[in-house]
């Protein structure tokens, strides 16, 4: 487990200085938003897929410093990554979600939320990137 | 003021989220237990002791509304769910017949949820149009801006009375003498005002007024619809059934009951209404302007102190209510709340429930701070403290 320092830092950081922050038009990347019911985070995710790869991502919108952050940190992890691999990182990060074991090696620096199951209120918060990227790859599967 | 009468002030909570809901104090919460314990029955139905008892509570519960609010009758007064149910039943019950294609709606883009979509959707399904009242430069309604949107199609003008996030207090009864000259009908959203500030219907003159029980230290899932008795006789009862017919043979032979029973059809939530009743008369016994001049006082005494803070900007430096709405520069509403939550002071991040109006004041979330008569400076010291230091929000908002 991350020692606890490293992981505000590591949030902290993604959160004033998030990555791949920025609205896309191209039309080529499949655009989700993805908010929560009872926070306001409102996120926009633009996904492009290259047959089975992502091969990229950018998101935008107006969140908490949780949320943002888990969506620059799954960003960082997700490009690159194969449709396979990102529904194995999936599976791994909810385990670490709901407090259960987890492959630290393969979510990175994702591994700062290890203690959220314990802060109820920002369980949703953390989630958001994820299920914004589920409803892509939804989108991607159904559209080929 | 009287923070002994509430039991929640021993959990240690500073709680600032009045708008949303209010604490109970110990009579309501005593009357609705012995409604529980001592005399449990069905209402309308007294053939025996504590039935005609539970008849008698509801009915001075709505006696108690009548006079708190000084309607005409108590016919006027039915009891619903809540402000949101009452603003629903007054436009699918009401309008819904009286609207047509073309016809305008009135209301601004700092009303509720529920005073913006069931127009909407009436709107949407008459093909009448929603008209928005422009707003002044501290995002107020004004009886001048509203006479640059009324036409001789504008059929209805539907505001609140204080808005909920930034809690200006409308002039309403100038706004009614005007629109009864061209006749225009009248709704108030008094959701945020009722429990604040004194209420008179006969005196603003509206055609209706929706407020809700647990704004106003009552229990949930109590409102009241007030209208103007010819006007209330006119709404289509949403819901049929046991306690509001008066007889029925046939499908052609159905005869419902005299207001306001025709519209509280099954049931009625009898602990909520009585648990009103008591809420109402404790209010009374400290004061309705009283409570006022307070929250007032504590208003500017919060504004003030948070003036001094330079990363802190206010949204309404000027307001007529207890609620201050506030952003800290560049950290996210929500961050704010959940880091004061850590030092038990309870605030409302987010664009509560007023959704458009962030085309008008340019900021889509912010913190709102609520505040009721059992608050103190004391209180708002301590969350101005907590506040100060710009760096230790960042470091424990985690």
């Amino acid at each position: 487990m991350l020692d606890a320092n490293l992981r505000k830092e590591i949030i902290m950081e993604h959160y004033l200085n998030p990555l791949n922050r920025q609205t896309i038009e191209d039309k080529n990347y499949i655009k989700v938003n993805t908010n929560s019911e009872t926070c306001i985070d409102n996120i926009d995710l633009y996904v492009l897929f290259d047959k089975d790869t992502i091969k990229d991502i950018y998101f935008n919108g107006e969140a908490c410093a949780i949320s943002t952050s888990a969506t620059s940190i799954m960003i960082k992890l997700l490009k690159g990554k194969t449709i396979k691999e990102a529904k194995e990182l999936i599976d791994e990060y909810y385990k670490m979600i709901k407090g259960e074991e987890h492959n630290e090696e393969l979510l990175e620096e994702a591994c700062c939320y290890e203690d959220i199951y314990k802060q109820e209120n920002r369980i949703g918060c953390a989630t958001i990137p994820w299920r914004g990227l589920m409803k892509a790859l939804d989108e991607y599967e159904n559209r080929k | 003021m009287n923070r002994e009468d509430f039991p929640m002030m021993k959990s240690g909570y500073i709680y600032l989220d009045n708008g949303a809901t209010t604490w109970k104090p110990q009579v309501v919460i005593d009357k609705i237990n012995d409604y529980y314990t001592k005399f449990t029955a069905n209402a309308h139905r007294g053939d025996y002791d504590i039935s005609l008892k539970v008849d008698n509570e509801y009915e001075n519960a709505r006696d108690i509304v009548k006079e708190f609010i000084n309607a005409k009758t108590r016919q006027e007064i039915v009891f619903t769910s809540g402000t949101t149910d009452s603003l629903n039943l007054i436009v699918e019950g009401f309008f819904k017949d009286n609207i047509e294609a073309l016809d305008e709606i009135i209301i601004a883009e700092s009303e509720h949820a529920s005073n913006v979509l069931p127009w909407f959707r009436l709107a949407k399904s008459c093909g009448a149009v929603v008209k928005f009242c422009p707003l002044d430069e501290n995002h107020y309604v004004t009886l001048s801006n509203l006479k640059k949107v009324i036409t001789p199609r504008t059929k209805v003008i539907s505001l609140a009375m204080i808005t909920n996030v930034i809690g200006d207090l409308r002039p309403i009864k100038e706004i009614c003498e005007y629109a009864h000259q061209h006749n225009i009908f009248v709704v108030v959203d008094g959701a945020q005002s009722v429990a604040h500030i004194k209420t008179d219907v006969q005196d603003l003159d509206c055609d209706f007024l929706a407020f809700s029980g647990h704004k106003m230290c009552g229990p949930t899932g109590i409102g009241v619809l007030y209208g103007k008795y010819e006007l209330l006789d006119d709404i289509e009862p949403k819901n049929l059934g046991g306690g509001m017919n008066e007889s029925f043979d046939n499908i052609d032979e159905v005869y419902l009951k005299p207001l306001p029973t025709r519209l509280e059809a099954g049931t009625p939530n009898i602990a909520g209404a009585i648990g009103l009743g008591a809420a109402i008369e404790y209010l009374q016994t400290i004061g309705m302007d009283k409570i006022t001049a307070y929250e007032q006082e504590l208003r500017r005494y919060l504004i003030r102190k948070l003036e001094e803070i330079p990363h802190i900007k206010i949204i309404n430096i000027e307001s007529d209510s207890g609620i201050v709405a506030f952003n800290v520069d560049g950290i996210f509403a929500q961050d704010v709340a959940v880091y004061l939550n850590k030092y038990k002071v309870c605030v409302r991040a987010g664009n509560h429930c007023a959704k458009i109006l962030k085309n008008e004041v340019g900021v889509k979330n912010s913190v709102r701070v609520s505040i009721y008569f059992y608050n103190t400076t004391q209180e708002l010291d301590k969350l101005v403290e907590l506040l100060k230091d710009k760096n230790k929000i960042l470091n424990e908002m985690l």
